[in-house]
């Protein structure tokens, strides 16, 4: 069978030549596939080196296609081996080490190789371009040998090199030719405020500097540059820029201008050769990036398996800095010339700049820094060459705030071709995703990850394939965020509470066991939520599980991500007093406590106390939890009030400190967080928070649902009583609803939204007889709470099976 | 792995809550043992896998699955092996009950 297949032969194992190999197969093109590639390693994602020398990858993780791959698709693999020459009378492909292989098609995608300077001591030991992983592996080495390291070039490659040595400990200087970085991806604003922040992670720069030389014996020990100065440098990274690998097709008889000529279906100047990546040159352009070999390659593949196809028309290209707490993207013409129309927005507190242009009104570039969660639909938009309109603008420079950009992102998914590219870092289009969710069911980001690779490297793709996915379920999307409330069970929140009631289940063991779990002991995600619905029906009797909370909540203290806790005690209403500082100033110097910090709802975090000694400074503050980490009742803040405050119409205080000592302890859907505001002025945020309280002349008025968090919400007016009494009784009915009615993890901004305010204030308000009863049952539940730091000291065994390591020798 | 590995006892049974992890330090070398609902114990190097670190011992235990308490990866307390989507893995060390004493090996 293999015989009257067609040869196909691929010189280059880099991600435009595999890539497109991969669309091949999955077309159904019916090749015997032979792949040759000088590097010893299968084909994996150059794009992420940079995380490699990083350290938050390792090569393995790199690897796109690992040799089974290979294998299970019956292609033929050469690795280590260069090939020289293609034969096109012969039809033969010859590798330097003598090895031929016959073709009908040949294509090459043998990428790009790191110009080096044609200075002097360019080729002393110690100098390395940045270009595959034996480059990576000579800084991984060099960082542990030396001190001092040059990086030549202030471009994308460079700048992600110096970060790598940087982390690596290494005392780098980025020596730039020009005045800005990435002169060729950032206008000058952009590029300034890059350099600062990368100066703030500790790289050096020697900008306007042209290096004439490089010193040393055999090995490199500085530059020197044009102006007569020196830089010392046991180790110098290149990497002024990509030269395209053009040596086959040149020997070959191949036409060859910078890159390897194509026309629009990738052909070369050789008959049944093509040529896709870096080491191409199509209408006059090489690309240096990641997505235009992706696109090169979906349109060989479909031409080369005799499916239809538009022509190759060119790319418009997008940069991302991977560099992490750097976001910088930009996309078509960044530098305004007079014939643009510059929408710009910069911000020097928040460290963020946007800029978009227009050419008669068409979207044709953009940059951005700081923040780039606008990156996907800007690309978009300069893709299509989209003309600007009242609503994008609202959309992308953020004047719309909550809401109202949803529906319009979703169509531009829509007007979105198969072909085009979603994820840029594993070359998944829009069909793949598409048919991933069509045919499989999908219904969550995670299983189109799983399935198609798409969000898995960098993540910055993650909105349109939520978008996309939204758009393909289209009111299916609603439905299926319905049913079950994770993959363990197709039941709803409110199924699964009226079965417990209805079943009268005590433990999340039965409640899984009866209501059919399919994992049997559940999740991370129902084993809290089952074991709070318990704990909400059966505030006396229920055994809270420990086994079933997460580590924050189950440990009283928050986790950070090396493993130490954050202790946050108590400070109600926000006040606190000189000998509680005191005794927190000492308990903190005692512990080595790394960071004390004013927290956001008027308390002071402890922040990295090992996790043996979490219990100890509970003793010996002996102040109560502040349930920081809890779905609980996190803080009451204020403003001075009548007390001190010559506006002040109310005790906020007295009145913060009532409520927080009333309903701390008590578990909520989600954490839960309260303000009380003397006078109209506001000064606590009352708007942002889930019951928010303003004191006016004559009593109070209550707001509900406010959020500060990932979708921020400004509370709703509830109602104005007259009395503190009142007050308190509106407070505790709302809680109590929102506890009996909320959905774990659900804020109150959302639950509001979801019950519709009228419908609460139906139930409360308009009912008196409803009201009393919900606020006896909250009043019943705290009376059954206990503090949990108090608790745990009392609590020999478990305290050591949670916070105590045993060592044995 | 091949090289024979040294038993230490880590112990009792009561010791270790049901579905919580413990850490146990051999020889310097920080574990997370688990000891499940139906009283199977495993053992993992208390480092998690996560190209940003961190420890296992305080993670959800279900069945023989652990949700790392950082990142919410999901892993095979057997073999240490990071579930799909993600990928990675944790050392793994044999652990069995002698009488009520546990038993690990390194």
């Amino acid at each position: 069978m293999t015989s009257n297949r067609e040869k196909l032969v691929l010189i280059g194992n880099g991600m435009a030549g595999v890539g497109t190999i991969e669309q091949i197969l999955k077309l159904g093109g019916a090749y015997d596939i032979t792949v040759f590639g000088s590097e010893p390693h299968p084909n994996y994602n150059r794009i992420m080196l940079s995380y490699v020398l990083e350290g938050s990858k390792t090569v393995d993780d790199i690897i796109l296609n690992d040799r089974n791959w290979y294998k299970d698709n019956g292609i033929t693999l050469h690795t280590g081996t260069t090939v020289t020459r293609i034969d096109g009378d012969k039809r033969q492909v010859i590798a330097e080490n003598g090895l031929t292989a016959h073709y009908d098609k040949v294509i090459i995608a043998t990428g790009s190789n790191s110009f080096i300077l044609p200075i002097p001591g360019s080729t002393k030991e110690g100098v390395v371009g940045f270009r595959d992983i034996s480059d990576c592996e000579a800084m991984l080495e060099a960082a542990k040998q030396y001190g001092k390291a040059a990086v030549i070039g202030g471009g994308l490659l460079g700048l992600e090199a110096a970060k790598g040595l940087v982390n690596l400990g290494m005392d780098v200087t980025v020596v730039h030719l020009m005045e800005d970085l990435m002169e060729r991806q950032l206008d000058h604003t952009a590029a300034s405020m890059l350099k600062a922040e990368l100066e703030r992670q500790g790289v050096k720069f020697a900008m306007g500097k042209q290096t004439v030389e490089l010193t040393g014996d055999e090995r490199v020990s500085g530059l020197r540059f044009n102006d007569g100065t020196e830089l010392e440098a046991q180790f110098v990274v290149m990497a002024v820029g990509i030269k395209p690998n053009v040596a086959v097709a040149k020997d070959s008889g191949i036409e060859v201008n910078r890159g390897i000529v194509v026309n629009d279906y990738l052909q070369t100047s050789l008959a049944d050769v093509y040529s896709v990546g870096e080491c191409t040159e199509h209408r006059g352009v090489c690309y240096g990036l990641v997505a235009p070999l992706f696109e090169q390659g979906t349109v060989l593949a479909k031409y080369l398996c005799g499916v239809e196809t538009k022509p190759y028309e060119g790319s418009v290209v997008s940069t991302k800095l991977k560099i992490s707490g750097v976001d910088v993207f930009s996309a078509g013409e960044f530098i305004d010339t007079p014939e643009h129309t510059v929408i710009s927005a910069k911000d020097d507190w928040k460290r963020t700049y946007k800029k978009i242009l227009l050419k008669d009104n068409l979207i044709v570039g953009a940059v951005l820094f700081g923040d780039v969660t606008e990156s996907a639909s800007l690309q978009k938009l300069v893709k299509q060459g989209a003309e600007m309109t009242d609503d994008i603008y609202a959309d992308v420079m953020g004047t719309g705030c909550c809401g109202g950009g949803g529906a319009k992102k979703t169509a531009s998914v829509e007007s979105m071709s198969d072909e085009e590219i979603v994820c840029g870092c594993n070359g998944v289009t829009k069909k793949a995703i598409v048919d991933a969710i069509t045919e499989n069911g999908f219904t969550t980001v995670d299983e189109i990850k799983a399935c198609t690779g798409a969000t898995r490297s960098c993540g910055g793709c993650k909105p349109v394939v939520e978008q996309i996915l939204q758009y393909v379920l289209g009111d299916g999307f609603e439905q299926s965020m319905k049913t079950g409330i994770c993959g363990c069970t197709t039941l709803s929140r409110d199924e699964i509470v009226a079965e417990i009631r209805a079943k009268g289940l005590t433990t999340t063991k039965e409640v899984m066991n009866v209501l059919g779990w399919k994992q049997e002991e559940g999740c991370s995600k129902c084993r809290p939520a089952v074991n709070y619905y318990l704990g909400m029906i059966y505030p006396d009797t229920h055994k809270d599980e420990k086994e079933s909370r997460f580590v924050n909540e189950r440990m009283s203290a928050n986790i950070q991500k090396d493993g130490t806790f954050t202790v946050v005690p108590r400070m109600y209403g926000g006040v606190t007093t000189p000998e509680d500082l005191k005794k927190i100033a000492d308990v903190s110097i005692k512990y080595d406590v790394k960071v004390v910090k004013v927290t956001g709802g008027q308390r002071l975090d402890l922040i990295g106390i090992k996790k043996e000694d979490v219990p100890k400074v509970w003793e010996e503050l002996d102040m109560p939890s502040g349930y920081a980490y809890a779905k609980s009742l996190r803080t009451v803040k204020t403003c001075v009030g009548s007390q001190f405050c010559r506006f002040g119409t109310q005790d906020s205080m007295s009145m913060g400190a009532l409520l927080e000592r009333k309903y701390e302890r008590l578990d909520f859907p989600a954490k839960f967080k309260m303000a009380v505001n003397g006078c109209p002025r506001n000064c606590a945020e009352s708007c942002t928070k889930d019951i928010g309280i303003v004191g006016n002349d004559g009593g109070w008025e209550v707001f509900i649902g406010g959020n500060g968090g990932i979708k921020p919400r400004i509370a709703d007016s509830f109602c104005k009583v007259k009395t503190d009494d009142e007050l308190v009784e509106i407070c505790s009915a709302v809680m109590q609803y929102y506890r009996e009615t909320g959905n774990y993890l659900e804020r109150t901004s959302e639950w509001v939204e979801r019950m519709g305010l009228e419908h609460i204030k139906t139930v409360i308000l308009d009912n008196e007889e409803e009201r009393k009863a919900l606020a006896q049952r909250i009043d019943f539940a705290l009376t059954q709470v206990q503090d949990p730091w108090k608790k745990m000291l009392n609590d020999g065994a478990t305290r050591s099976a949670l916070f105590e390591a045993t060592e044995i020798r | 792995m091949g090289a024979a590995r040294q038993t230490y006892a880590a112990g009792k049974v009561e010791d270790y809550l049901k579905q919580i992890g413990r850490v146990i330090v051999i020889e310097g070398k920080e574990l997370a043992v688990f000891r499940t609902s139906g009283d199977e114990f495993y053992a993992l190097e208390n480092r998690n896998p996560h190209p940003k670190g961190g420890p296992l011992a305080e993670g959800i235990v279900s069945g023989h699955y652990l949700y790392d308490p950082l990142y919410d990866w999901k892993i095979d307390l057997r073999t240490g092996e990071v579930q799909a989507p993600d990928k990675g893995q944790a050392a793994a060390y044999p652990v069995h009950v002698d009488g009520d004493t546990v038993v690990i090996g390194i």
